[in-house]
Order: structure tokens, then sequence, then C-alpha cells
């Protein structure tokens, strides 16, 4: 048993390491971002965080606004395995490996940005069962902290599973695996739930006190989630010889329309009630778009973030721009910029802004925040990377275990998962 | 409304400075020391093996390693203000009484403020600051972090109370100023906290005399409650705390005024340590106009239950049923 994994780990880490001149290069850029980064919170480790934007009546800002983005990414990831299984796009195993290693990656930038938001990082263990005292099932905060951390634990074991079935030549255990895979889809849409919850949980926040702010959450999900792996898998067929179908992203790209329209609907929804009613709480969605006397607010932003995604489901909705792949590009990165400024900075910042006493700060983030936020998606952008180098030619049967041979083999490639079967 | 700078700029300097009294009794004698330590160690095994590894002596151990606070048994409890006051010691050159005094049987703190009389001198306000040992200005430092708790507002008299046009950082020559009144608003105390309900980690709680307090030695600074609470009344040590030796208090509570670290949030506390000693909170103390009540709601001979039953009373943001025990009035 330790053999095979000390087998399989050497396998996958010889390979991680070999690759072409762009990969070294993309590695390379992405530990000098990591690296950048972790000075950066070296030196907020040591002042506070002070060095931010935050202060007393802005306390969350872009950290936790990466965070709530984030969540939402790691949720979509896994969701699409349902068309996947649905609609037989074929290779189902890499499709959900794909997805699940998107979602841990995304999990770890999520737990990485509440850990640098932390006043006292060094106290993290009072957050969990046992060595601590979470505030469980009271604490929302609490609760999302739990999931996050078994929706990371589910998905490695999941892929792990497969990978490591693929790797010595084996099916993998579907009465094991299956129940997983099943089990990760109602974690996910779980995940995003719980951090809405914790924003509109909260009775004196008028901007996030609302129920359809759960919905949106989704809504927004498998818009932006989705825009990824679109972008993803158009990627690895080209460079590591996966077989996706055009149709499969067309179908996609279809299933996104309708999640893009829903999401704008709930926005109109929202943005009828602040208007008509015309409450003091407008204040907060006048913010936003507009600004309220001499701040600015969000407008540039917020503008900009409705836009795209307009155009987007435009995009997206005629059969002619959705089926061409250039506009299709377009029309994700776009989707992409609407979601994460939707769900990141315009939705934490107006939050809290007025504050509780109607004090207006304008926060923005500093040049301190932004580094090391750059540092935490040069890591999960590190981690996806590798993850990914290892995981597709396992999956395809590129990359297993010779018994006897020279070890592990990377260069006899052979595109049948399960012809290159060696017992071991 | 106005835009501002995080800063708050004072108005007014304090004419009196508060009361900085020594206290007598201790509740700790060094011999119970030793025994505490074998108890405690025994408590946090669990963590201590995982610490081991990274702490790098005794002292930084026995910190990682401390208990929630409101977990602690008696000898647990003296053992920890024993190593407090032996830090602040260290630190500051001076000795530093830190008690935990608990809630009387019988006791719920009410306070009352009178909007008719206060003036918006802001006395209280550095009269609280002095009294707790926030964090002061320091704008020759590497950091500006100064902290006060009471925020007063200033307020048209023709709108009446409205918080989206209040202004915190009104600064005339003179208070009163012409049709305005003003508003301080501090922790309301509530019966129902939510920022008690969102904290992951219990850091805070509602002790049994009704005042919400905060284990500074358990806090992650992940500042939720900060985000939950509707009246403001919350800190956050964004920066080391700047407290000058010769401005200490060295009349402290653990749950209280004693010194903070950085990365923790701090909050009012009605001046548990004076309260829980019998006396008034510096902020009512210090009232030249006398517009800030303060006693047992339990007590029918009380001051507060005097101004409840002869006065209309109002709570602040009463539709989200937190229940405070801050009460407003306009006595005259």
């Amino acid at each position: 048993m330790f053999q095979h994994l000390s087998q399989f780990i050497t396998g996958a880490a010889g390979h991680a390491l070999r690759g072409s001149r762009t990969y070294y290069a993309w590695v390379g850029f992405l530990c000098c971002l990591i690296a950048f980064g972790a000075w950066g919170y070296v030196h907020q480790y040591q002042e506070g965080l002070i060095l931010t934007g935050m202060r007393d009546q802005v306390m969350w800002g872009f950290y936790i606004g990466n965070f709530t983005f984030m969540v939402g990414v790691a949720a979509a990831a896994v969701v699409l395995v349902i068309p996947a299984y649905i609609y037989h796009w074929g290779p189902i195993y890499e499709i959900a490996i794909i997805g699940e290693l998107l979602a841990i990656s995304a999990i770890i930038m999520c737990l990485s940005f509440v850990a640098v938001d932390v006043g006292r990082p060094d106290r993290a263990l009072h957050l969990f069962p046992i060595v601590g005292s979470p505030n469980f099932p009271r604490s929302l905060l609490s609760w999302d902290v739990m999931v996050l951390n078994l929706y990371l634990i589910l998905n490695v074991t999941i892929v792990s599973h497969l990978l490591y079935s693929a790797f010595f030549g084996r099916k993998p255990n579907n009465n094991f695996v299956v129940p997983l895979v099943l089990l990760s889809i109602p974690a996910a849409v779980s995940i995003h739930t719980v951090t809405a919850f914790l924003y509109s949980g909260l009775g004196g926040r008028p901007f996030w006190n609302a129920s359809i702010l759960a919905p949106r959450f989704l809504a927004s999900a498998f818009c932006s989630g989705p825009a990824i792996i679109l972008i993803l898998l158009q990627i690895l067929r080209k460079t590591a010889g996966l077989q996706i179908k055009n149709e499969a992203i067309w179908k996609i790209a279809e299933l996104m329309a309708y999640a893009i329209a829903l999401n704008l609907f709930f926005l109109v929804a929202e943005i009828f009630k602040e208007f008509y009613s015309d409450t003091h709480h407008l204040i907060h969605t006048q913010y936003l778009y507009f600004g309220v006397g001499e701040a600015r607010g969000l407008g540039m932003y917020a503008w900009t973030s409705v836009v795209a995604t307009v155009i987007a489901l435009v995009l997206f909705i005629v059969p002619a721009t959705r089926k061409n792949f250039f506009t299709l590009n377009v029309g994700c990165v776009l989707l992409y910029i609407g979601v994460y400024i939707e769900k990141g900075i315009g939705l934490v910042i107006p939050g809290l802004t007025p504050d509780t006493l109607g004090e207006i700060y304008a926060y923005a983030p500093t040049a301190h925040e932004v580094q090391v936020a750059a540092g935490i998606f040069g890591l999960g952008f590190l981690a996806f990377t590798v993850m990914i180098k290892i995981a597709i030619p396992v999956a395809l049967g590129q990359l297993v275990y010779k018994a006897g041979g020279p070890g592990p083999d990377a260069g006899a490639a052979t595109n049948d998962a399960h012809g290159a079967h060696v017992g071991a | 409304m106005l835009t501002s700078k995080p800063e708050t700029e004072p108005c007014c300097e304090p004419s009196g400075g508060c009361s900085h009294a020594k206290s007598t009794e201790t509740l700790v004698s060094p011999e119970t020391l030793s025994l505490n330590r074998r108890n405690f160690m025994k408590h946090s095994a669990i963590v201590a093996g995982a610490a081991a590894a990274a702490a790098c002596s005794s002292e930084d151990l026995e910190k990682f390693t401390q208990r929630r606070l409101r977990e602690l048994s008696q000898p647990e409890l003296k053992a920890l203000l024993i190593r407090l006051e032996a830090d602040y010691k260290k630190k500051f050159g001076k000795d530093v009484d830190v008690r935990a005094t608990p809630a009387a049987e019988g006791v719920k703190f009410g306070y009352a403020l009178d909007l008719s009389r206060c003036i918006g001198c802001r006395r209280c306000v550095h009269a609280c600051v002095g009294e707790n040992n926030q964090s002061r200005p320091n704008p020759e430092g590497k950091h500006n972090n100064p902290i006060q708790w009471i925020k007063v507002l200033e307020m048209e008299k023709e709108k009446g109370i409205d918080l989206s046009d209040a202004n915190p950082y009104y600064n005339p020559e003179e208070v009163p100023r012409e049709g305005h009144f003003y508003m301080p608003v501090q922790c309301q105390q509530c019966e129902n906290p939510p920022c008690v309900k969102v904290c992951p980690v219990q850091a805070t709680w509602k002790e049994p005399d009704g005042i919400v307090v905060i284990d500074y030695e358990w806090c992650i600074g992940c500042r939720y409650c900060m985000v939950a609470c509707p009246y403001g009344a919350r800190r956050f040590n964004w920066a080391e705390p700047h407290l000058p030796v010769d401005q200490l208090n060295t009349n402290t509570h653990v749950l209280g005024n004693r010194p903070r670290p950085r990365g923790v949030v701090e909050k009012c506390t009605f001046c548990i340590q004076r309260t829980r000693a019998g006396r008034y909170p510096a902020c009512v103390e210090i009232c030249p106009v006398g517009a800030r009540k303060f006693g047992n709601m339990l007590d029918p001979k009380s001051e507060i239950r005097a101004v409840l039953e002869s006065k209309r009373v109002f709570i602040l943001k009463e539709d989200l049923n937190t229940q405070p025990k801050f009460f407003y009035f306009f006595g005259i």
C-alpha cells in the first residue's frame, strides 16, 4: 500500500516537474506572484491590518469580496458534473476531475482569503472542534468554515481515488466514488448557500438582509464557474489531447444563458424593490451605482458589471455567437468580469457603506491588499496548473505505472485509458 | 451626510481627569500558581503537541494553549490573571491590577441618556478613553489608530433623529451649536445581541448582569461581530494600540479595560471594572449636565428604574429586536 502510494507520488511529482518552456515560464511567473504576495503578507503580519484600506466603518473589503466570489467558482465547477452526466459529454470522469480540481483550487483561495483577513491568524485553531470552540450551529461563519473544509476534503478524496486508480490501471471503485460525486453536488450548492446566509442573516445590514441573496448567489455562480470551465476545456483539448465535443461546449453555453438571464432577472427584482419603495435602505444601492453626495461610490465598477453581463447574455443567447468560439470566449471573459465585480466588491462594500450610523467612509483597497490578493490568485492558479498537469495524462492513461519497467512513464503516450493496464 | 477619514477628530479636551482608583484587594495569591499550571497544562494537552514544534518558549506555548476564559476553573483563571499582570509589568514597567470580579446576583445593568440635556461636549468620549485604556492618537508614530468607544452624533433639530443625516465630526468653537442636538451612541448592551450570535469562536458573550464582553485572548479578529452590530459599537485594533505609560489606567478588569493586543475587537463594557465594584461608569461620572443615568434595573429604588417609570423612553432601531438596555429619553 505505502509502496504504491510512494510510486504514485514520485510518478506524479516527476511529471509535474517536466514540461515545455511555456509551462516552466507560467509556473515561474506564478511562483514570483506568490512570493510577491507572501512578502506583502509578512509585512501585514508584522504591522497589522492597518495596511489595508479597511477601518471600523468598513471592516470587510477586498479580501472578503474575493472570498465570496471564489466560493461561487468552487460551487459551480462541481455542479457542472450534472449536465455532463445527463447529456453524455463523453469522458465523464475527466470532466468531473477538471471540475473538482477547479473547485479544490478555488477553495484553497477561499481559505487563504479568510486567513489573511483575520486579525489573529495565530488563533485560527479556535475555529475548529475539540481544539477550539466553534459557535456551531449559531454562527454562519462557523458553518462556512466547516462546510468549506468538508467540501475540500470531499473533492480531494474523489480526485485522488480516480487518479490513483487510473495510475495503476484499475477501474475506479464505483460503489465508493459515485456516491461521493453525487454528494459533492448538494455540497456545492450548500457552500454557496451558507456563504449567502452569512450576509443575508444580518438584520442590521439592509443591503444584504434580503431572501433573494442566496438565489442570486447561485445564479451568478452558474455564470462565472462555467465561464472558466468553458475556456479551460478549449485549452485542454488543444494542449492535453482531451476529447471534448463542440456540442458539449455549446450545451454548457446554452445552460449558462439561462443562468445569466435568471441572474439579471433577480437583479431587476432587487433594483425595483429598492427604488420603488424608496426607503432609507435605498442609499446602499445608490452608493453602488451612483455614489452619494461627494462620495463617488462604485459607479464605474457597478455599471461595468451590468453592461458586461448584458452583452454576455446576448452573446450566449444568439446561436451564431454562441457557436463561434471567438464571440463565445469574449462572452466568457465579460461574464467573469461582471460576476467578479457583482459578487466581490459590489456586494461587500455597498453593504457596509454608509455604516450603521449613517457615516460614509469611502473604502478602496490599498496597493497592499491587491498585492496579497495577487499572491493568493497565484497560489490558486499554481495549484490548478500542477494538479491538471498530473491529472489529465493520468486520467487519459498516458501516465501509468509500469511494473518492472524503468518506472512511471509519461513519454509512451497511449490514448486508450484502459489499454495500459499492468497488474501491480 | 459627509465623507470622512477614518480617524476621529476630538472636539473638546476633557476638563477633569477620570479617577484611577487603585484596588486594595487581589484575587490571586502566588502560592496557587504551580498547582494551576499543572492543571492548566493537562487541559490543553491536545493542542500542546501540535504547538510544541512551533513554539519557541514555554511562555509562547502557554499563550498558544490558553483556553477560553469562560472554560477556566478558578485556579486557572487566577493563573491567567497573574500571567497578564506580569506581561503588563514587563511592557509598561508598572503594576497593573487585573481583576475578574464576577457579576453579582440580582443585578442587570441599564443605562438611560437624556437627549434634552446632552450638549455634545464629548467629555464622556474622553473620560471613556482614559478610563478604558483605548489606543490614543499617534500622528507622529508609524500608525495612527485612535479608538473611541462613544460616538457623539450631531443632528439638526428640524430633522429630528435621522441617522442618515447625522454628523459625528462636528467641530465648532462652542457646543451646543444653534439648531442642533446631540446623540451619543455606544454599545447598547443588547439582551438579544447579534454580535454574540455571529461570533464563530464564542469569544464574545452576555454576562449574567447583562454586559456584553469579549475574551481578548480568544478573539480571532474576523470582525463578523462588527459587521453584525447595528449600532457601530465595536472597534478593531487595526495596529498595535498606542497607550503611553503615563496615561495607563492600572485598575483593570480582565473582560474590560485591560490593555488589548493588536488584531482583536473591543467595545464599551459599561465600565465593568467600576460598575461591578459599585461605582458609576466613567461617562456617567464626567457628564457635566447629568444627561447620563445608570443603575441596576432589578432594583426598584435605582436611578434607572426611576427614569424608566417617570420618563417615556425609546431605544435605537427597535425593529431589529436587539432589545438594548440603553435607553434614550427627552427629560424636558
